[in-house]
């Protein structure tokens, strides 16, 4: 880790835990009054904890131009972003995280040329609807790697973060507390339920809340419309195409809007908020990050309009393409952050059991 | 000069609770309001944005508040800090109206937070601002601006022209160049004059060029002092202020609250010559907080110097600047610049005074005292005997002043035996009207937020 990132955030953890006014706004600050010195793998903890709303940055007496220079939410922005890097698995993968906007793009690209030359050059003699593109078994060639590795990486990851902070045996109460909190976007309510501040300086709104819950719960319907479509398909033999009135799609269509909605404001949101109080260098590897699951969600939704029609033939791979990207880079890109916010959240859930 | 086209109702000279308080009413009820404010927007909000809470009556559970603090009990916890100097009339106008205060702050923006970690003994009476006074500050600004009021930053009032009893014109400089405005009526809650240490010289002598002011540097009594010089009725004198004692190596401005040192009580507190000066023990630490201040500015220099041993350095909350430490006694002083022989003599006879310490008890008074020690250290007196050894530099910390504009139960200024007829103050300066010595956490908010509401209030029906 990079002793300097840690340094500064422990320098204004310090001061915070001599002050305390921002107590009341997330979890970061209760847990950082447990304690009276910060070893990194505390510091590491508490920048995972924390979910950039800034509340504690605008309510702050000592940001520059005063001399103790605070802004919390940077400095642990900073740290956070190092430590993803740092447990990063295979460990040479780590320097994508510094390219991941880059790299989204080129593999969009490359996904989708890739596919499309496979389903050009396989192309099943039978098949309805995108299967007369492109035949199941070679998706599932495709998918099944795609979608196992990058999370072996993750969960490699996640035992090193694990590590890190000196987490113990977990139990099922402590993770079921952190399913409620980021369920609920607990820490991005201000503690006072109005909200987070974000778009527009010191002004609490819902819109980042509601914008991340949208995309949350969109991302969960459409994976759990492919996992139905994956039961029906083995386990009852029922293949796809699905009318609307299956369960795929019910689950899928709504998921799809909910993230593709939820994406456009989260983008449309980071363009207004100020880029200072994060991590300048990943702004846009995360805005990457927000349009490449946009363009998932959009090309699923338009596939699905598309049905019976030729623009089957670019619209699949084009999918296709952008949902290999999205799982290739999972661990690599803004995406962990979902895995370890809900490590450093079962961590936190499990340290007030004990406090 | 010159003069801002615009006809403003009512001018309001400050830009923290007090101003804000009086900008918001007197907007609600129609004026048309500016807001001059000497600080740039970063600063904007003067002691305000420092504070964390405000001290409220309740007859039941309240917000964050619990249980039930009446009105006799708030006056008489008054009574014991003032000494008996208090205008009982104001200060019980203050503590009553407290009350209304709480749901007031909360419709215009204001957020509470469960009383902090480490302040569980105020949780009844005292009520936690969520992100502390900035936060306050930052809604207030947000809904005076929605009802229109208009702010200027960077617009230092330097002179209000008294003419007969009535305040004809405010003149202030921003941009660069001298302007002037001719409001209806005029709100001053611009503080005290704590920050102009050239006055505080004054009235202190040369040693309170060693002071710390722990707040704004903004607050340089510009137009409490213009306006006494008019004429305009004054009350407190210049010596009283509220100072406690901080780190040493604090800013010389806004240090804040990270910058108080709460480990007085388990430590020996000795002046540049090693020598012990008064009972660190005497009562438990929020109450003798103020004193200390006093205290440093008497020694030598006006600095002290805390020593504790390394059993005692988890006993308190932890400060913004790490302890200096060191193995030996010795090596400790030649850090902290004492005379070794010396500091090695005090704790040795302070060590040989204590006694059985095994009544000891951090949180109350504990009775674990010194025999035939000068002056004795009558509770929590544990040899200091373990190593490493941790010291604090101490320095004086000015809060505010209390020497103020003198007002009655409308706000309103008077010059000889009348009123003003225009002129109304709230918050610091004038809350030498309330108090005349002493402090009593959280009141200073309080009398900002009554008397702010008051002043916005009486001004705006003067000026419609
Ligand atoms: C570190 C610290 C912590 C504190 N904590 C608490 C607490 O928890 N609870 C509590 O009740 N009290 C607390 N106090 C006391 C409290 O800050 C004051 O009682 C209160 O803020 C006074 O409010 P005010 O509006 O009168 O003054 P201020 O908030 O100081 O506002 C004065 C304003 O006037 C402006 N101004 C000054 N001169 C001019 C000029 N010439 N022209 C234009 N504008 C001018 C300043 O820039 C400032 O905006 C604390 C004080 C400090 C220093
Ligand atoms: S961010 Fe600033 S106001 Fe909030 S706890 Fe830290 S030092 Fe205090
Ligand atoms: S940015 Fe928000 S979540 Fe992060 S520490 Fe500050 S208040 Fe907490």
């Amino acid at each position: 880790m990079q002793t300097d990132l840690i340094q500064e955030a422990r320098r204004q953890a310090e001061i915070c835990n001599a002050c305390r006014y921002c107590e009341g706004y997330c979890s970061v600050f209760p847990a950082l009054h447990r304690e009276r010195a910060f070893s990194d793998g505390d510091i590491t903890q508490l920048a995972n904890l924390c979910h950039n709303c800034r509340g504690c940055y605008y309510a702050c007496q000592y940001t520059a131009p005063h001399e103790f220079d605070l802004n919390l939410p940077r400095a642990l922005a900073e740290v956070r972003q190092a430590s993803w890097k740092d447990h990063a698995w295979p460990r040479g993968f780590a320097h994508l995280f510094d390219r991941s906007g880059v790299l989204m793009a080129g593999g969009l690209v490359l996904g989708f040329a890739l596919i499309f030359a496979l389903a050009q050059a396989l192309r099943p003699d039978s098949g309805a609807g995108f299967y007369a593109y492109m035949s199941h078994g070679l998706m599932v060639t495709i998918f099944t790697p795609a979608f196992l590795l990058p999370l072996l990486a993750i969960a490699v990851s996640l035992r090193g973060y694990w590590r890190t902070v000196g987490g113990g045996p977990v139990r099922p109460g402590d993770i079921w507390g952190a399913l409620r909190s980021a369920g609920r976007m607990k820490n991005l309510d201000g503690g006072h339920g109005d909200g987070c501040n974000f778009e527009d300086e010191d002004r609490f709104s819902q819109a980042r809340r509601h914008f991340h819950q949208a995309v949350l719960y969109g991302f969960l319907l459409s994976f759990a419309s492919t996992a139905s479509g994956t039961v029906l398909h083995y386990a009852f033999g029922i293949e796809a195409p699905y009318g609307f009135f299956s369960l795929p799609k019910l689950l899928g269509v709504p998921g799809g809007l909910l993230l593709s909605v939820g994406c456009a404001g989260l983008a449309w949101l980071k363009l207004k908020a100020d880029p200072e109080l994060g991590a300048p260098a990943a702004w846009g590897g995360e805005m990457a990050f927000v349009l490449l699951l946009f363009a998932v969600a959009v090309s699923g939704l338009a596939l699905y309009a598309a049905t019976g029609t030729s623009a089957v033939a670019w619209l699949l791979p084009l999918h296709l393409g952008a949902v290999l990207t999205f799982f290739l880079l999972t661990p690599y890109s803004k995406m962990a952050h979902g895995f370890y916010r809900m490590a450093a959240l079962t961590r936190d859930a499990a340290q007030n059991r004990a406090a | 000069m010159t003069a801002i086209p615009d006809s403003y109702d009512i001018a309001v000279i400050g830009g923290g609770n007090a101003a804000l308080c009086a900008a918001i009413t007197a907007a609600e009820a129609g004026a048309r309001v500016l807001i001059l404010e000497t600080a740039p927007k970063p600063y904007r909000g003067g002691n305000s944005r420092h504070t964390r809470n405000f001290r409220c009556m309740h007859s039941g559970p309240l917000g964050p508040l619990v249980e039930s603090y009446s009105e006799e009990e708030y006056f008489s916890d008054l009574m014991k800090v003032t000494g008996g100097k208090t205008d009982e009339h104001l200060a019980r106008l203050a503590i009553r109206t407290s009350e209304d205060c709480l749901p007031w702050m909360e419709a215009h923006g204001v957020r509470f937070q469960p009383s902090l970690s480490g302040t569980l003994s105020l949780a009844r009476t005292n009520a936690f601002f969520l992100g502390g006074g900035k936060g306050l500050v930052n809604a207030y600004y947000r809904t005076a601006e929605a009802l229109g009021v208009e702010v200027l930053y960077e617009a230092a009032v330097t002179h209000l022209d008294l003419a007969d009893d009535r305040i004809a014109q405010v003149t202030f400089t921003h941009a660069g160049e001298e302007k002037t405005v001719t409001p209806k009526s005029v709100v001053v809650a611009s503080g005290g004059f704590q920050a102009d240490t050239d006055w505080l010289a004054r009235a202190w002598g040369p040693a309170a060029r060693n002071f710390l002011i722990r707040g704004t540097p903004y607050n340089r009594g510009v137009v409490l002092s213009d306006l006494l010089d008019q004429g305009v009725e004054q009350v407190g004198d210049p010596t009283q202020c509220h100072a406690v004692a901080i780190d040493g190596r604090a800013p010389k401005f806004d240090g804040g609250i990270v910058t108080r040192l709460d480990c007085v009580p388990f430590s020996i507190v000795v002046n540049k010559e090693a020598q012990r000066f008064y009972d660190e023990g005497e009562d438990v630490w929020p109450k003798r907080y103020a004193i200390w201040g006093r205290l440093v500015a008497a020694q030598p220099d006006q600095v002290g110097y805390v020593i504790i041993d390394a059993k005692s350095l988890k006993l308190f909350m932890p400060s913004v600047f790490p302890p200096i430490e060191a193995a030996t006694l010795p090596e400790l002083a030649e850090k902290m610049g004492l005379p070794p022989d010396k500091l090695c003599a005090t704790v040795d006879e302070f060590n040989a005074a204590c006694g059985d310490p095994s009544g000891f008890h951090p949180t109350e008074l504990d009775g674990v005292s010194t025999s035939g020690l000068t002056p004795p250290k009558t509770n929590w007196a544990r040899p200091i005997t373990e190593p490493p050894f941790y010291s604090y530099s101490l320095r004086t910390g000015v809060t505010f002043t209390y020497l103020g504009l003198k007002v009655d139960e409308n706000a309103q200024c008077r010059i000889g035996d009348r009123p003003v007829t225009n002129l109304w103050a709230a918050g610091e300066t004038m809350a030498g009207s309330i108090l005349g010595q002493g402090y009593l956490a959280g009141f200073g908010m309080t009398i900002g937020t009554v008397f702010g509401r008051i002043a916005g209030k009486e001004a705006a029906a003067h000026a419609n």
